[in-house]
Parts: C-alpha cells; sequence; structure tokens
C-alpha cells in the first residue's frame, strides 16, 4: 500500500493537517503510536484559544496564534466541537504589573489582536465578581477563548476519515528509510510507503527528524500539573484568568473549561523523561496556592481530577514548521508548545502549501465535506429533542453515567463512529462518561461491559487506555454471573 | 403528563420501605422510581451477612434484607419503573412537583406529582478528591465499584491489593477480595481511628491477618499503564505526611474507601436546602424538606452505617407523606437543632412546635471513651446518657419521649460531656 502523505502524529496538530489534506485527491495517512489519538499534549493543556499577546512579534508562534484565533470558530462549527469565546483577562497585582500589561496591549496590537483594552478594577469586578480585591487592574482581550482540545482532534480526524484518510494507531514510527523517490515508514509490527510525510509527534518529532538525518533541533518536556474542579465551581469566573507573566514564568490560570468546571494550572518544570505524566505533591500544592491568588473564592475539596500535560519546547525557541534539513519531502510541524492548539488551524494550510512547494500536486476534491456530523450530547438536548431521539433509538434512554448524563446510546456511537473508542478512556474523551464528580465509579463497571460486548472480547481484555493497562484480572472463583 | 399523588425517587431500601410505609397509611396512587433493573439499591451487591440484626433479630445479606421489603412492594402492587433515570426534579408555582426520568422501555417521562420523597442513596468519594500523587494507571477503584465488579459481574480488578480507608465498603472488600484469592496488602486509614463498624474491623480484617494501618495515607501511585505499587507514609496530627515513613508496597490495585456523598443533584436542582455537614437536606422530624411535600430519607440525607436505621427513618418519611397527601400541613414554627463539642451532626435538624415523639440521630467528630451525651433546649437538660465510647464510624440515636418534646420552645443543642479526646 502506498500513499500520497503520512502524518506522523495524532494530536491536535496532526488532525488538523489530515484534515486539510482530505481536502485533495490524494492517499493520506495518519500515524499514531499509542491506541487512540490525542493522547500526547492534546489531551492535557489549558484549552485556552489564545487572543494572541503573549509572543513576540514577528515569530512564527504570534502569526500562527492570530490566525488560528480567527479559524477557530469556523473550524469548530464545522466539526461541532464545543468553543466559547469567553475572553481572557490578564491581572495586574502591583504597579510593575500594570507595566506588563502595558508591555503586553502594545505586543498584542504588533500581533494584530484586536479590541485590547486595560480595564481598571472596578471594571475587572463587575465583569468577575469573584476575582481578588488586592488587584490593581487587567488587560482583557474580548478575543479570547476556550475549546475542547480532545474534542477537537477527534473531530478532525472523523472528519478527514469520512472525507477518505486513513488512520493507523498503536503504529509507533522507530525509522524511516528511502527507497528510491518515497520513504518507508517503519514500526516494530509492520511498515507502510508513502511519498511525503509530515511530521507531527510532538515530543517525540526531533527523534522523527534524526531519522532522516535532521538533527538541527531538539525538543525538552516540560510538565504542566492541572487540577479540575467539579462544575460547582465551573461558574466562579466567566472569563479565562491568568496572572502576569514574571521572571518565575507564566503564573497558574483560572478558567472554565466549556463543559462547566473549573481548572487551575499549570505549573511549569523542565525535566528529562518524555513520558513521565506524573502528577506530584509539591506541584498541587503550588496550583491550589497561586490560584486561590487570583479567585479567592475557589473550594477546593471539590476537586475531581489532577493530571499533567507535556509541553514540547523546542532549543529554537519558536515553532518549527518547514522542510527537513536535507530532505525537502519531510515538512516539520514541530515544537508545537503552546499557543499550540490554538495554532493548529492555521498551520495545518501552511503545512499543506508547503507540501505543495516540495512538489505534491494538489487538486481539490469535489466533494469534500467540511461538516462533521455532530456527537449526539444527550446532556444538551431539549426535552422534545431527548423525546425523539429515545423514541427512535431506546438505548439513548439508557443512562450509564449518572454525573455527566451520558446514555448507552452516545457509548455505543463512541465505538462505532472514526476514529473508534477501544478503551474505557478513549470512551470518555468522546462521550464524558466517566468524567463527572464520581470519575467512573458507577459508569465504570457498565463501560467495561459494553466495550466488551461490542468489540467482541471477554471482560478482562478491556483495557483503560491499551496496551496493558487492562481493568480486571480475570474472573472470580465463583466464575461469574450473578451471585 | 400522568398525574400521581407520590413520587418515590430510589427503590433501595429507603425508597422501598417508604414506598411500603405510604402505602400502609392508604397512598394508593404511588410509583417507584429506580435506574438499576431491580430494586434493591446497594443492597443487591452487599452478598455479606450482617444486615438486619436490629430489625428482624437475624442476620441477613444485603439481598435477604432487600427482599423483605421487595416482597411487601409486590404483595401491596406498589407500581415500580426500573431503568428509569430521574434526571430532573421540579416544583411547580402551585406546589406541584415535576419529575422528569428516561427509560429505554418507557422512553422520556414527564410526572406529575403532589408529594416526592427522596431516597437516591448514596456515591463514593473518588480519588480527585484526595489529590494524590503519581500516575493515572488502571487499577485504581472505588471500593464499591470493585464490589460491583466481584459480586454482581464476577471479575476480579486485581490480584494484590491496597485499600485508602477503613470504611466499611474498604472493610468488606478487604475479606471479599481475600476470599477469591487475592492478597490484600494493608488497609491505610488517615485517621488515628477507624470510620469503619467495629464487627468489620474484626471480621474482616483481623480474622485475615489484614494490617491495618491507622494514621497512614497513600502519598504516590506507580506504574504506567496498570498499578505497579504505591508509597504509604505515616501522617502526623495535621493529617499531612511525615518525611522520612515512606515505604512503597508492590501492588496491581488501589481501592478507595474514602467516604461516601450523598447522591443530591436532582435535590439541588430542586432547590431544597441543603446541610454543608451532612451532605443532605436539612429537615424536620417529619423528614420534610424546605420545600412542602418533598421528603428525604436514608443514605441521600445522610450515610448510615446500618440498613435497619435506614428502613426506620424511610418509614417515617413514608407516613409523613401519607399524611401531607391527606392535607395535614406541617408548617408550625419550627426550632433548630444543631451539635456542638464533638458532636458533628444532628438529623433532624429542625423540629415543629407540637412535634410528637422522635429521636435524634447523630454523629461524633472523633472517638470519646466515657462521655455523657446531653441534650439541651433553654438551658433544661431535656436528656442525658453516658456512653462507653462513641466514634464517627458509628451513628448515634437518642429517642426523645412526649414530655421532653413538649419542652422545647427554642434551639435545641446535643453535646458530649467528656474527660478528654483519645
Ligand atoms: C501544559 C500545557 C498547556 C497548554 N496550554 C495551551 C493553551 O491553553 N492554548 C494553546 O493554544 N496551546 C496550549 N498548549 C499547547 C498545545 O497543547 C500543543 O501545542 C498541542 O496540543 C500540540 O499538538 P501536537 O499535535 O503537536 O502534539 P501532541 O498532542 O503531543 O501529539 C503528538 C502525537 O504524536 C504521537 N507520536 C509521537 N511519537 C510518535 C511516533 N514515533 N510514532 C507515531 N506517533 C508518535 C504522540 O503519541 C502524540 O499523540 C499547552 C500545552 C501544554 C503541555
Ligand atoms: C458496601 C456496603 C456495605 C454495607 N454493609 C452493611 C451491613 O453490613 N449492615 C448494614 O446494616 N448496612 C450496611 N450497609 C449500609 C446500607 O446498605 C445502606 O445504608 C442502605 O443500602 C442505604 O439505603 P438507601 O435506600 O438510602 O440507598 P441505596 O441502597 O443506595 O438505594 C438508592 C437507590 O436509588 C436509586 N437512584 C439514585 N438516584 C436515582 C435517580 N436519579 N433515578 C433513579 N434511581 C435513582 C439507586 O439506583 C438505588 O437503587 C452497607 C452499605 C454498603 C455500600
Amino acid at each position: 500500500m502506498k500513499y500520497d502523505v503520512a502524518v506522523i502524529g495524532g494530536g491536535v496538530v496532526g488532525s488538523m493537517i489530515l484534515r486539510e489534506l482530505s481536502r485533495y485527491q490524494l492517499k493520506s495517512i495518519l500515524l499514531e503510536r499509542q491506541e487512540d489519538v490525542a493522547m500526547g499534549a492534546s489531551r492535557a493543556n489549558s484549552a485556552i484559544v489564545h487572543a494572541g499577546f503573549d509572543a513576540k512579534p514577528g515569530t512564527k508562534k504570534a502569526d500562527f496564534n492570530v490566525k488560528g484565533n480567527a479559524l477557530m470558530e469556523t473550524v469548530a462549527k464545522e466539526l461541532s466541537v464545543p468553543f466559547c469565546r469567553n475572553g481572557s483577562m490578564v491581572l495586574a497585582f502591583s504597579d510593575e504589573d500594570l507595566e506588563t500589561l502595558e508591555t503586553l496591549r502594545l505586543r498584542g496590537e504588533e500581533n494584530g489582536v484586536p479590541m485590547l483594552r486595560i480595564l481598571c478594577p472596578e471594571e475587572v469586578w463587575e465583569k468577575e465578581p469573584a476575582i481578588s480585591r488586592e488587584i490593581k487592574g487587567a488587560l482583557w482581550a474580548p478575543t479570547g477563548g476556550i475549546v475542547c482540545p480532545y474534542e477537537l482532534t477527534i473531530g478532525g480526524i472523523e472528519n478527514a476519515m469520512d472525507n477518505g484518510a486513513e488512520l493507523k494507531t498503536n503504529f509507533c514510527v522507530t525509522g524511516i528509510r528511502k527507497d528510491g523517490d518515497s520513504f518507508v515508514v517503519v514500526s516494530p509490527e509492520e511498515e507502510i510507503c508513502a511519498s511525503y510525510i509530515v511530521n507531527a509527534a510532538g515530543l517525540f518529532a526531533d527523534e522523527i527528524a534524526r531519522m532522516v538525518g535532521d538533527d538541527s533541533f531538539s525538543i525538552s518536556p516540560r510538565r504542566g500539573e492541572y487540577e479540575l474542579l467539579d462544575k460547582t465551581q465551573g461558574t466562579l469566573v466567566h472569563a479565562t484568568i491568568f496572572q502576569p507573566p514574571t521572571k518565575m514564568g507564566k503564573g497558574i490560570l483560572v478558567t472554565p473549561t466549556v463543559d462547566g468546571n473549573l481548572l487551575t494550572g499549570p505549573t511549569s518544570e523542565d525535566i528529562s523523561d518524555k513520558e513521565d505524566t506524573e502528577t506530584t505533591a509539591a506541584g498541587l500544592d503550588k496550583v491550589q496556592k497561586l490560584a486561590v491568588k487570583s479567585v479567592p473564592g475557589i473550594n477546593y475539596r471539590n476537586v475531581i481530577t489532577a493530571f499533567t500535560g507535556l509541553r514540547a519546547c523546542p532549543d529554537s525557541g519558536d515553532f518549527v514548521i518547514g522542510p527537513a534539513k536535507g530532505e525537502p519531502h519531510l515538512i516539520h510541524a514541530a515544537g508545537i508548545e503552546s499557543p499550540g492548539l490554538t495554532s493548529a488551524p492555521a498551520i495545518a494550510p501552511e503545512i499543506v502549501r508547503l507540501l505543495g512547494e516540495a512538489g505534491l500536486p494538489l487538486h481539490p476534491k469535489e466533494d469534500f465535506c467540511p461538516n462533521r456530523r455532530p456527537f449526539p450530547k444527550f446532556r444538551e438536548m431539549s426535552d422534545e429533542e431527548r423525546e425523539a431521539l429515545v423514541q427512535q433509538d431506546p438505548r439513548f434512554g439508557k443512562i450509564v453515567c449518572r454525573c455527566e448524563t451520558i446514555t448507552e446510546g452516545e457509548v455505543l456511537e463512541a465505538i462505532h463512529r472514526n476514529p473508534p473508542a477501544r478503551s474505557v478512556d478513549a470512551v470518555k474523551r468522546r462521550t464524558r462518561a466517566g468524567m463527572g464528580r464520581c470519575q467512573g465509579g458507577f459508569c465504570g463497571p457498565q463501560v467495561v461491559e459494553i466495550l466488551a460486548r461490542e468489540l467482541g472480547i471477554p471482560m478482562d481484555e478491556v483495557t483503560k487506555s491499551g496496551g496493558k493497562s487492562r481493568m480486571l484480572t480475570g474472573k472470580t472463583r465463583g466464575e461469574g454471573g450473578a451471585i | 403528563m400522568k398525574k400521581l399523588d407520590l413520587v418515590i425517587i430510589g427503590g433501595g431500601p429507603a425508597g422501598m420501605a417508604a414506598a411500603v410505609a405510604a402505602y400502609e397509611k392508604g397512598v394508593r396512587n404511588l410509583l417507584i422510581l429506580d435506574r438499576e433493573p431491580q430494586l434493591g439499591g446497594i443492597l443487591e451487591q452487599c452478598i455479606h451477612n450482617g444486615f438486619g440484626l436490629h430489625r428482624f433479630k437475624e442476620e441477613l445479606t444485603g439481598p435477604e434484607y432487600a427482599a423483605r421489603f421487595a416482597e411487601k412492594v409486590a404483595e401491596y402492587g406498589i407500581p415500580c419503573l426500573l431503568n428509569t433515570m430521574v434526571l430532573d426534579l421540579e416544583t411547580e408555582s402551585d406546589g406541584t412537583k415535576i419529575v422528569t426520568a428516561v427509560s429505554p422501555q418507557e422512553g422520556y417521562l414527564k410526572l406529575n406529582a403532589r408529594a416526592v420523597i427522596l431516597a437516591m442513596g448514596c456515591r463514593e468519594r473518588p480519588r480527585g478528591a484526595l489529590n494524590i500523587a503519581g500516575t493515572r494507571p488502571a487499577g485504581i477503584y472505588t471500593a464499591g465499584a470493585a464490589q460491583k465488579f466481584v459480586n454482581i459481574k464476577g471479575q476480579m480488578p486485581g490480584k494484590r491489593v491496597v485499600i485508602l480507608g477503613s470504611g466499611d465498603i474498604g472493610l468488606i472488600m478487604a475479606r471479599r477480595m481475600t476470599l477469591e484469592g487475592a492478597k490484600v496488602e494493608a488497609v491505610c486509614e488517615l485517621m488515628p481511628y477507624s470510620g469503619g463498624l467495629t464487627r468489620n474491623i474484626v471480621q474482616c480484617l483481623a480474622d485475615f491477618g489484614i494490617p491495618l494501618k491507622l494514621s497512614h495515607t497513600v502519598v504516590q501511585i506507580h506504574g504506567k499503564e496498570r498499578v505497579e505499587a504505591v508509597t504509604i507514609a505515616a501522617v502526623g496530627p495535621d493529617r499531612r505526611p511525615i518525611p522520612g515513613t515512606e515505604e512503597k508496597i508492590p501492588c496491581d490495585t488501589l481501592l478507595l474507601s474514602v467516604g461516601l456523598i450523598p447522591e443530591n443533584e436532582l435535590s439541588r436542582q430542586a432547590g431544597v436546602e441543603m446541610d454543608p455537614v451532612t451532605g443532605g437536606a436539612v429537615v424536620d422530624e417529619n423528614r420534610q424538606t424546605s420545600i412542602p411535600g418533598v421528603f428525604a430519607c436514608g443514605n441521600v440525607l445522610h450515610v448510615h452505617d446500618l440498613v435497619d436505621y435506614v428502613s426506620e427513618e424511610a418509614e417515617i418519611a413514608g407516613k409523613q407523606a401519607a399524611a401531607y397527601l391527606d392535607g395535614c400541613r406541617m408548617d408550625a414554627e419550627m426550632f433548630p437543632v444543631s451539635g456542638k463539642d464533638g458532636v458533628r451532626y444532628v438529623v433532624p435538624q429542625r423540629i415543629r412546635k407540637g412535634a410528637a415523639p422522635f429521636a435524634l440521630y447523630f454523629r461524633v467528630g472523633d472517638v470519646y471513651r466515657d462521655v455523657r451525651i446531653v441534650v439541651e433546649c433553654g438551658g433544661k437538660t431535656l436528656v442525658s446518657r453516658i456512653k462507653k465510647k462513641v466514634a464517627p464510624g458509628e451513628m448515634e440515636t437518642l429517642p426523645l419521649k412526649a414530655e421532653q418534646v413538649s419542652q422545647i420552645d427554642g434551639l435545641v443543642t446535643v453535646r458530649l460531656e467528656q474527660k478528654g479526646a483519645e
């Protein structure tokens, strides 16, 4: 099987690129080493669609950030992914901070960010009454937004697949060799051939580059820890609340999520292991201490989970976008650290343009459909919609996850739609079953049972997230069934 | 819209006992709703015995105890809709309650009820609330989820287990997992005492040689795909880990039994006034909530350790709902009840003027020995009783007689007089 393009990495960047490629008459495939897509930085980040005042003018980050922000609304609508332009605020706690805000405002204007304004404390409190009384003002960016990053990734891949693109999960690229004009992309289990490669491998993009002899950049992991709170805390603030960047880092943000929870974090710590997604006691402590500086009323008894995201920091400090050194048919979309989520919709067309420049023929597909069929969300439906849905398919009348009101019908869609869910966490990312207050205590056993039934495997082969992460270790002595 | 006199949300022991009591008081147009495929609530997965000692003077298993009530429900022909999840509860301006529910068989339902009994039970506190550092691999379950896997689905959640929290479910599961061939390495408890019943500590841990590590907690979880070990540590009086006491225990499973939370999302949506300490509704001695015609009982009101008291409480709610439907209005002046000096909470939280005799249910915040429990009102002692030991894991009850109740004319307090906490 020979492909025109192989995209390595199923994060939001790879997803948007695959979708962009599916607009053209091409055979494209996405290769992901994990058992599901959106398993890297794209599932564990702040989920902010940045306005664009952070990055230094003239950098790729600044450029793609502002363009991506403008594109996000359309992309989210087409893919029917939750997105909300809730606005962002950077708080100032001192006179020195006020100067920082002014710098940010000027920088934002230079980057092309519209409608930036410095608010006095009274204006801030009027918008956001829960904000600390210690503040001296805030920078207000109404174009800031929030999005669901893994749903965006999954939605982009589904839409690409609907338009003919392919996906292979559990495909860890361990080598690339040349066979005439084309590449042979190697994993421990199989090989595929492709004329062009896009490197969107996140933290591992430097290793992919080295596979074709390009050692022009390296990427190191920086840990960011978060705590996510129950929906009771989700309405404390409406906008995304940043702290002023200082020499010590960017500070801790407090933001609602598109699903109505409250997210606080991240810390910022350079580490050496690219797979170390542990949370630490010290990190979580720090998140709490700093978040209440911005919003003193956060009740941390309502934490429902903590997680870590790893930033893929390039040594150059800017996104690495362009052909590999010495290998013009491999295009990098590498070092995509923050604001990479925001930038992804703008990076994708640029990568396709670069592929065209490198010689890939780009003939638009006449029947390309940009819209993804909405994922049914019982919890968000009106009475009439619910009634109709249950009547049409009774499986939408069976509530599997009580905290988030997720039905069996939704779990089945997650398993049977593209990209298919094969594990408990994959179902969770697509449906939210298990993401609520009880964190899967109630729905866990049911989701395991449904997965086993639908995949035709015994319950004890169902995994939490692929590999050896089995949920169960075998039958009981009584050998199952009701006792 | 279907019109009913009484809708009971939840068909566990509380819901069933309330329905039976209401029926016996003459309510005929009633309906029990439960999301599970059978009545019985959490008891269906509690196949150990130890239920019903107070009520039936014999040791029943959970399903046997539930069956006694389910049989009554069937005998009276009380209708039940199973596999039916209640999604919403609202009160109209004329006092009518609208219950929204959904089921695969019945579809999307709106029911109109004159009175509602809340009997939704409780759920377990998850890991997030504990803030344990480390990875998030497979093999971390609440004890109740593990119990469901083992007892209902016939599946083992793991082979080598550490349990955090010594609540009753954790203790029961320590024994259950051992009987199923798993090795339970330890039960860690943050507090210097167990949150479970003494009899469970003896029968589930001591009899099987499972160590109970008091004043210990899990500080880190290891393992990328499946749990490979946990690190535990001793905690000081501030409940914070003491550096240097860490011990890494290899295991493939961590079970959490760190508390139960009344399942009150519906009550909150409906606007019922809540007690932040119990996590349940604020009720009067009739178990009526702040919304007239809405009653609450069982674990949704406050977490019980013994189902016998759940049934007792539910019968009060059932009877009083019947009285409400008969037109009896419970809007007399109310006197607040509160706990102090070691008493963490008291149910009911309010008493109506002229109330009939009733009992106070309460929990203490620490282990105390040789204490006197004192119930006072306006400087008068209504009742006092000496106890050899009281503990947070065991709910206390104290009945008040007619002549004591008649003396209530203001704030009632329940407090402990003692020589000193352990
Ligand atoms: C803590 C944190 C907070 C952030 N906050 C924001 C924010 O608020 N707003 C914003 O715009 N951006 C934010 N970002 C940045 C954003 O999350 C990333 O830029 C974006 O997710 C990067 O997407 P990606 O597809 O490049 O990488 P990833 O999502 O990491 O995807 C890379 C994929 O490649 C796969 N892969 C790696 N090696 C191989 C291989 N050899 N073979 C096959 N597959 C391979 C990986 O498994 C992974 O799935 C944040 C990042 C972090 C870490
Ligand atoms: C593991 C364990 C061990 C125990 N051991 C003992 C023991 O040894 N001895 C003893 O006396 N007691 C024991 N108990 C305590 C006793 O089981 C409980 O106190 C009792 O079951 C509580 O009854 P309930 O009806 O309030 O709640 P539950 O039994 O939890 O019933 C609540 C019901 O409401 C339903 N429900 C909830 N929300 C909705 C909704 N929105 N829509 C529809 N239905 C809903 C649920 O499905 C459930 O069936 C134990 C409890 C547990 C969990």
